[in-house]
């Protein structure tokens, strides 16, 4: 098991590293979708298969496919180089970072007893479901009235300037950029700035 | 000690085993479909290869190996391999779930139990796999590096995750029904009383709809628009030669199978049918044969109808046969919350 | 160590990766991949409340994954909306150019 563990928990760590190190956004949206696997693996070692799933349909499977698709419709590039400016700083902020890892490894492993993970019976999916429609009831109705005012929004927000576009003209064809305008407006207020 | 060993080892023989016998149904599927759909058009198919035609796959399969195996000079070459992998392997973790028979006694070795694995997330499983399977697609259009490749690598992505809330949301009529997202529980609860307790007669409307929105999720006719010949030069699969389209080929064909398997455990029975309880080795040959025509029916409606333009294709997904699944949750729930005993006194 | 891996290994595991999805949202320029250190924070976050829920017992942390996950896929719908809209206007996803509002 905690073979298991490093390799999982090295896996996710190393697709995170990679996530910031890369500088094309689609391998970083690739090593992100490594990231949640290993996440739902972990997820599967700590008893929790619901959990497990439902990360692999709701974040690998809806939210990095939508990423995805934004990357390759607006045909975002790699970023150049990083400007020099304080990056001597890098490795001291790395430092850092290690140092508050390490107390607070230190302050975990001084506090907390040893235990196991929890019995397989408070994971499953009927579990969940008792406690989601009797005693959150309340935030679940509210969840769904959230994703309701998200499909809106991101409907509206996607939209063309004509009102009654129909689905099929988001997907006929590439990004098609805007009619060019004799004074842009953005570069106007700039220029009096 | 013994006891997870030896459990490992019969998990792998399984997997093994489910394994061949799935490419063997893939080269047996590839050859059906070319001499039914040559029946259907009015003429013989391949028939000289072997007796029958019966080792054509295996010629393709030589040949298609033995082509050229071309990289796009781009700068995603990693891309460029990962997309068919992602393809091929998705689709193949989806048969671990199923159970292909009941519980045997062999004379040896004991009671064995015809499937690789049983947990109590399995359908979320499937689904999990086919959301996924969205990645091969959608990474070989864009690192094709080709515009024809992208628009038709987008526009299969676009039909894919539309049509798999179709098909999640036909699969919750079952799992009401059920109580349990486990697939091997829900076979068990449709067997007995001469198949009056297959799914399918409780819930028609959701078995419709599964079936179109499977067939959308395999890229198949009436909905191929992204991979046909005559459109978009192919589509998302036009860059890829030798053993990188066999993949995508083979992945496919699998997922034809897998959806074929989810489709007769969830709504014909699985491996029920006459004489099970007495001869449970019958299951395996049942589950087969369902198999074999939900295969058949692919290949027929390959054969009869056109291919759907892809605003017909969206707008029929979005607007009606989601609403139509949502309108079967609705009846299913209804009839569950206030005639459940009564309902449960047949099954 | 005989016992597995324990909370704290798992609880340490959250820390770093919330670390490196701060740091990828401070470092990043273009607003994609800002956004999918944004994710990374919130699936460390998940992997907290999960450990938790595993070790104390109780099904709780898990519902509150559940709602996190909701919540993140609404975001995730919203904020591509954003993107796509900001990039309809000024043709550029670059975070350090969005400063119209400066003095």
């Amino acid at each position: 098991m905690s073979l298991m563990f490093i390799l999982f928990g090295g896996l996710a760590i190393g697709c995170a590293l990679a996530v910031v190190l890369q500088r094309n956004p689609l391998y970083s949206a690739i090593s992100l979708i490594g990231v949640f696997i290993s996440l739902s693996s972990l997820y599967l070692m700590l008893s929790a298969p619901f959990i497990a799933a439902v990360q692999i349909i709701v974040y690998a499977g809806a939210i990095m496919v939508l990423v995805v698709f934004v990357i390759m419709l607006l045909n975002v590039e790699a970023e150049e180089r990083k400007r020099p400016r304080l990056t001597f700083l890098f490795p001291v902020a790395a430092l850092l970072a290690f140092v508050l890892i390490g107390e607070v490894a230190f302050i975990l492993y001084s506090v907390k007893p040893a235990r196991t993970p929890g019995p397989a019976d408070i994971g499953l999916t009927k579990s969940i479901g008792v406690g989601l429609f009797t005693t959150y009831l309340l935030p679940f109705e509210i969840t769904s009235i959230l994703l309701l005012m998200a499909l809106v929004g991101a409907i509206t927000l996607a939209r063309r300037t004509e009102i009654l576009s129909s689905v099929s003209r988001l997907m006929t064809g590439p990004y098609v950029p805007p009619p060019e305008r004799e004074e842009p407006i953005i570069k106007a207020v700039e220029e009096t700035s | 000690m013994d006891n997870p060993l030896i459990h490992s080892l019969l998990v792998i023989v399984a997997i093994t085993i489910a394994f061949l016998s799935i490419m063997l149904l893939v080269a047996a599927t590839v050859l059906a479909e070319r001499r039914v759909l040559g029946f259907i058009q009015g003429r013989l198919g391949p028939n000289r290869v072997g007796y029958g035609g019966v080792l054509q796959p295996f010629a393709d399969f030589i040949k298609t190996m033995m082509k050229e195996d071309l990289v796009p000079d781009q700068s995603t070459k990693f891309v460029f391999l990962l997309a068919p992998t992602v393809a091929v392997i998705t689709a193949i973790m989806a048969i671990i779930v199923y159970p292909f028979g009941p519980t045997i006694n062999l004379p040896f070795i004991g009671p064995i139990a015809l499937r690789i694995a049983q947990f109590d997330v399995a359908l979320l499983y499937v689904l999990g796999v086919t959301s996924v399977g969205v990645y091969g697609i959608a990474l070989a259009g864009w690192s094709s590096n080709n515009k024809y490749s992208l628009m038709g690598g987008l526009r299969s992505s676009a039909q894919l995750i539309s049509y798999e809330l179709a098909l999640g949301l036909a699969l919750i009529g079952v799992i009401l029904m059920s109580g349990t997202l486990d697939i091997y529980e829900i076979v068990q609860q449709q067997s007995g009383a001469w198949g009056m307790h297959w799914n399918i007669i409780y819930q028609p409307i959701g078995f419709i709809v599964y079936l179109i929105a499977a067939i959308a999720e395999t890229n198949r006719v009436p909905f191929d628009l992204p991979e046909a010949e005559t459109e978009l030069v192919a589509g998302f699969h036009t860059e890829y030669s030798s053993i990188k389209f066999l993949l995508f080929f083979n992945a496919e064909y699998i997922n034809m199978i897998t959806v074929s398997m989810l489709a007769t455990s969830l709504f014909l029975g699985g491996w029920n049918g006459p004489g099970v309880a007495t001869f449970p080795i019958l299951g395996l040959f049942y589950f087969a044969g369902k198999i074999l025509f939900f295969l058949f029916l692919y290949i027929w409606l390959r054969g009869t109808l056109p291919r759907f333009r892809f605003d017909q294709l969206m707008n029929f997904g979005w607007r009606f046969l989601m609403p139509l699944a949502l309108i079967n949750i609705f009846l299913t729930a209804t009839v569950q919350a206030y005639a459940g005993d009564f309902l449960n006194l047949f099954r | 160590m005989m016992d597995g891996p324990q909370l704290s290994w798992y609880l340490v595991l959250s820390a770093i990766l919330f670390t490196i999805g701060v740091v990828g949202v401070i470092t990043k320029r273009n607003v994609i991949a800002m956004f999918m250190c944004i994710e990374l924070m919130l699936n460390a976050v998940n992997l907290t409340f999960v450990a938790f829920s595993s070790f104390f017992r109780d099904v709780t942390g898990q519902l509150f994954v559940f709602i996190v996950m909701t919540v993140a896929a609404a975001e995730a719908a919203v904020g591509l909306g954003i993107i796509i809209a900001i990039f309809r206007n000024r043709e550029s996803l670059d975070v350090d150019e969005a400063s119209i509002l400066k003095m």
